[in-house]
C-alpha cells in the first residue's frame, strides 16, 4: 500500500468520495418519488370510487368542512380505508424488511414464516370463538405473534440457526396455522366467504376508524423503534462478529429488533389479516430501486404502502367484481418468489 | 458451521434395516384390521350416531328408517376417502422415491393446487362440465405443475435438493392458491365449490365421482406398482442404479407418471389435500423398511386409514357442522413436516 504514490491515494478517496455522494443523492431522491407516489395514491384513494370527488372536495372535508355527500362518501368510507390502506402498508413493509436484513434472507419474512399466520389466527379465534373486539383483538394478535415467533425460532434450533431451517420450518408453521384459520370459520357459519377472504388473504374491506386507532399506535411507536434501531440493524448486516467489534450489543439489538417488527407486523395483521406477500415484496423491491447501500427501512416502508393501496385500486376498480387487496398482492407476489427462487438457484447461491 | 457439518456426517441417521417377512405380515394384519374398523367407523359416526343394530340392518336392507339411510348417505364419502388416502400415499411414497427427497409430498410441492388451478380454469372459462374431462385436467395441471417445480428446484449447482424442492413447491403452492381465489371470487355460480377446490374434503362424494376416478386410480396404482422396483434401484443413486442395468430418466418418467396420475385423480374427486402423502411413507418405513414393493403397497392401507380417521375426526370435532379434511390433514401433518426437516442433515438443508 505505501508504494501508492500520494496523488493517486487522493484521486481514490475522491472517487469513493463522489460515488458515495452519487448513491446518497439517488436515495433520497427515489425515496423521495416514493413518497410522492404514496401521497398520489392515498389522494386517489380517496378521490375516486362510486362517485367523483374532485380534489377541492375532498381538501374541504379533510379540513373538516360539511359538503354534502362527500362528507360521508370520503370522511366516513374512503378515509378510513385509505388510512388503514397505508398505515399496514408501512407496518408490513417496515416490519418485513427488518426480517428479511435481520436473517439476511429474503425469504425469511414474516409472511412466508407464518408469523403473519400466528397473528391471523390469533385474531379471527379472539373474533370468533371468544367475541373480542378492537384493542383486544390485537394485543391478542401480538401476543401469538410472539409466541409464533419464538416456536419457530425454538424449532429451528439445531447446532445453532441455520436460515434455510428456519424457513422450511416457518412454513410448515404457516401450513398448520392456516387451517387453524379454515377450521374457526367453518365453526363460524357455513363459510362465511368475505370473511375467509380477510383472515386467509387479507382485505381492506371493512375498515372503521375503530381498526386503525390501535394500529397507529403501534406504527409510531413500533416504527420508531425501528427507526432508532436502525443503525444497530445495519450493522448488523455484516456479520455478528463485525457488529459486535464495532460497538453493537448483537443479541439484545436483535431480540428488541425481531420483538419490535413482530408487534408491528401482528398489529397490522389484527387490523386487515395477512394481505399477502406485502411483507415480503416490499423489501427486494426497495433494494432494487434504492440501490445498494445504506438502511432501507424507509423505502421498504413506503413500498409497502405503495403495493397496497395500489392493490387496493386495483381490486376495487381495474375488473368487473371487486377482488380485496390481498387477492391481488398474492397473485403479483407468487410469481415474484417463484422468480427470486429461480435467480438465486441459477446463481448457485445459497438462499 | 464446519464443525457442525462434520459432526452431522459422521454419525449419520441410522437407516431402517431390512424387516424380516414375518413381521411385516404381522403389521400388514395389524394395518388392515385397523383400517375395517375405521371404516366401520366412518359410517358409524357422524352428525347422526347409529347404533350397531341400526347399522347391521342399513346393510341388510330388513329395515327403513332415518338412521338406516344416515349410514346408506356414509358409504360414498367412505368410499371415497379409502381411495383418495391410498391414492395420495402411494402417490407421496413415488415422489419421495423418485426425487429421493423426504420432503416430496403432491401438497408440498405443489402438485395438487396444479390440479386445483387447472379444474377451475376449466369450469371457469372453458365450460367444462363433464367429471371425466374435470379428471383429464386435473391430471394435465398436476403434471404441468410437477415439471414446473422440479425445473425450477433443479436449477443450479447441486441439483434438486430437499431444500430447494420444498421451497420451489411452497411457493408455487402459493402463486396457484391466489390463481384460483382471483379466479373463483367473481363467479357466484361456483362460489358453493370455493372451498372444496381450496381445502379439499370427501363430504360431498358420489357413486357417480367415484366412478369417474377410479379407472384413473388404477391406472396410476398398476404404474405406481410396476415402478416399485425400479425405485429400489433408484435409491442406490443415479449411478449406481444405471450400473444396475436400469434406464434411470425412462424408469423416473414412469414411475413420476403414476404418481401425477394418482394425485390428480384425487384432487379432481376431493380438491387439494396436503401432508397425507408426506406422513403416510415415513410412517410405514418405520413398519416395514425401505423396500418400495412393501412400502407402496403398505403406504396404500396406512393413508386410507389416515384420510378414513381424519374424516371422522373432522365430523365429530364441530358437531353439528363438518370441518373438512383437508383442515385435519393440515393439522395432523405440518408438525410431522417440521419433525421430518428437524431431523434432516444440516448439510441437505
Amino acid at each position: 500500500m505505501s508504494a501508492v504514490p500520494v496523488p493517486q491515494v487522493a484521486a481514490r478517496v475522491a472517487q469513493v468520495a463522489a460515488g458515495r455522494r452519487g448513491r446518497a443523492r439517488r436515495r433520497r431522491s427515489v425515496t423521495g418519488v416514493l413518497l410522492l407516489v404514496v401521497v398520489a395514491l392515498f389522494a386517489t384513494s380517496l378521490m375516486v370510487g362510486q362517485t367523483f370527488y374532485g380534489p377541492g372536495e375532498v381538501w374541504r372535508v379533510l379540513i373538516g368542512e360539511p359538503v354534502p355527500g362527500a362528507s360521508f362518501t370520503v370522511g366516513e368510507l374512503r378515509l378510513p380505508r385509505a388510512t388503514l390502506g397505508l398505515l399496514t402498508g408501512l407496518a408490513f413493509g417496515l416490519g418485513g424488511v427488518t426480517f428479511q436484513t435481520l436473517l439476511r434472507n429474503p425469504l425469511a419474512s414474516p409472511d412466508v414464516i407464518g408469523i403473519s399466520s400466528g397473528a391471523s389466527a390469533a385474531a379471527v379465534v379472539a373474533i370468533v370463538v371468544f367475541g373480542l373486539r378492537d384493542g383486544a383483538v390485537s394485543l391478542v394478535a401480538v401476543a401469538v405473534a410472539l409466541a409464533t415467533a419464538a416456536v419457530i425460532y425454538g424449532l429451528s434450533y439445531r447446532h445453532g440457526v441455520a436460515g434455510t431451517r428456519l424457513i422450511l420450518i416457518g412454513i410448515g408453521i404457516a401450513a398448520m396455522l392456516n387451517s387453524v384459520v379454515s377450521y374457526v370459520i367453518v365453526r363460524a357459519a357455513q363459510w362465511d366467504l368475505p370473511m375467509a377472504m380477510q383472515w386467509l388473504n387479507g382485505s381492506l374491506n371493512n375498515a372503521t376508524w375503530s381498526d386503525v386507532v390501535p394500529l397507529l399506535a403501534a406504527l409510531v411507536l413500533a416504527g420508531g423503534v425501528l427507526l432508532l434501531l436502525g443503525r444497530a440493524l445495519d450493522t448488523l448486516r455484516l456479520g455478528d462478529d463485525t457488529a459486535s467489534a464495532l460497538g453493537i450489543a448483537v443479541e439484545r439489538s436483535r431480540l428488541l429488533l425481531i420483538g419490535t417488527a413482530v408487534v408491528l407486523i401482528a398489529f397490522g395483521t389484527a387490523a386487515t389479516g395477512p394481505i399477502a406477500f406485502v411483507a415480503f415484496l416490499a423489501g427486494p423491491i426497495a433494494a432494487r430501486v434504492v440501490g445498494p447501500g445504506g438502511s432501507l427501512q424507509v423505502p421498504a416502508a413506503l413500498m409497502g404502502a405503495t403495493l397496497v393501496l395500489a392493490a387496493d385500486l386495483v381490486g376495487q376498480f381495474l375488473f368487473d367484481t371487486r377482488y380485496p387487496a390481498g387477492v391481488i398482492t398474492g397473485v403479483l407476489g407468487a410469481p415474484y418468489l417463484i422468480y427470486l427462487l429461480i435467480r438465486t438457484n441459477r446463481a448457485g447461491g445459497s438462499l | 458451521m464446519s464443525a457442525v457439518l462434520e459432526r452431522e456426517l459422521v454419525a449419520p441417521e441410522a437407516a431402517p434395516e431390512r424387516r424380516p417377512v414375518s413381521t411385516r405380515l404381522l403389521w400388514l394384519g395389524a394395518c388392515t384390521a385397523v383400517v375395517i374398523a375405521l371404516v366401520l367407523a366412518s359410517v358409524a359416526f357422524g352428525t347422526r350416531a347409529v347404533s350397531w343394530h341400526e347399522l347391521v340392518t342399513a346393510f341388510t336392507g330388513t329395515e327403513e328408517g332415518v338412521a338406516q339411510a344416515a349410514v346408506q348417505a356414509r358409504v360414498p364419502r367412505t368410499v371415497l376417502a379409502v381411495l383418495i388416502g391410498a391414492a395420495l400415499a402411494v402417490s407421496g411414497a413415488v415422489m419421495q422415491g423418485v426425487t429421493r427427497n423426504p420432503l416430496a409430498d403432491p401438497g408440498i410441492l405443489g402438485v395438487n393446487m396444479g390440479a386445483s388451478l387447472a379444474v377451475v380454469t376449466g369450469i371457469a372459462f372453458f365450460g367444462l362440465t363433464d367429471p371425466t374431462g374435470y379428471v383429464w385436467v386435473a391430471m394435465l395441471g398436476a403434471a404441468s405443475a410437477a415439471t414446473f417445480v422440479y425445473a425450477v428446484g433443479s436449477l443450479g449447482r447441486g441439483g434438486a435438493t430437499p431444500l430447494k424442492l420444498a421451497l420451489a413447491g411452497a411457493a408455487t403452492a402459493a402463486a396457484l392458491t391466489s390463481l384460483v381465489s382471483a379466479i373463483l371470487l367473481p363467479r357466484i355460480a361456483v362460489m358453493d365449490t370455493f372451498r372444496f377446490w381450496q381445502i379439499g374434503g370427501v363430504g360431498g362424494a358420489t357413486y357417480d365421482r367415484i366412478g369417474h376416478v377410479l379407472p384413473f386410480l388404477a391406472v396410476g396404482f398398476a404404474l405406481s406398482l410396476l415402478a416399485a422396483r425400479w425405485l429400489n434401484a433408484l435409491a442406490l443413486g443415479d449411478d449406481l442404479a444405471v450400473g444396475l442395468g436400469e434406464r434411470v430418466g425412462l424408469v423416473r418418467a414412469i414411475a413420476a407418471l403414476g404418481a401425477v396420475v394418482l394425485c390428480g385423480a384425487a384432487t379432481a374427486a376431493a380438491g387439494p389435500i396436503a401432508f397425507v402423502g408426506l406422513v403416510v411413507p415415513h410412517l410405514c418405513r418405520l413398519l416395514v423398511g425401505v423396500d418400495h414393493r412393501w412400502l407402496l403397497p403398505f403406504s396404500a392401507l396406512v393413508g386410507a386409514g389416515l384420510l378414513v380417521a381424519s374424516d371422522i375426526a373432522g365430523r365429530l370435532v364441530a358437531r353439528p357442522e363438518e370441518v373438512d379434511v383437508g383442515i385435519i390433514t393440515a393439522l395432523i401433518g405440518a408438525p410431522f413436516f417440521i419433525y421430518v426437516v428437524r431431523r434432516s442433515k444440516v448439510r441437505e438443508l
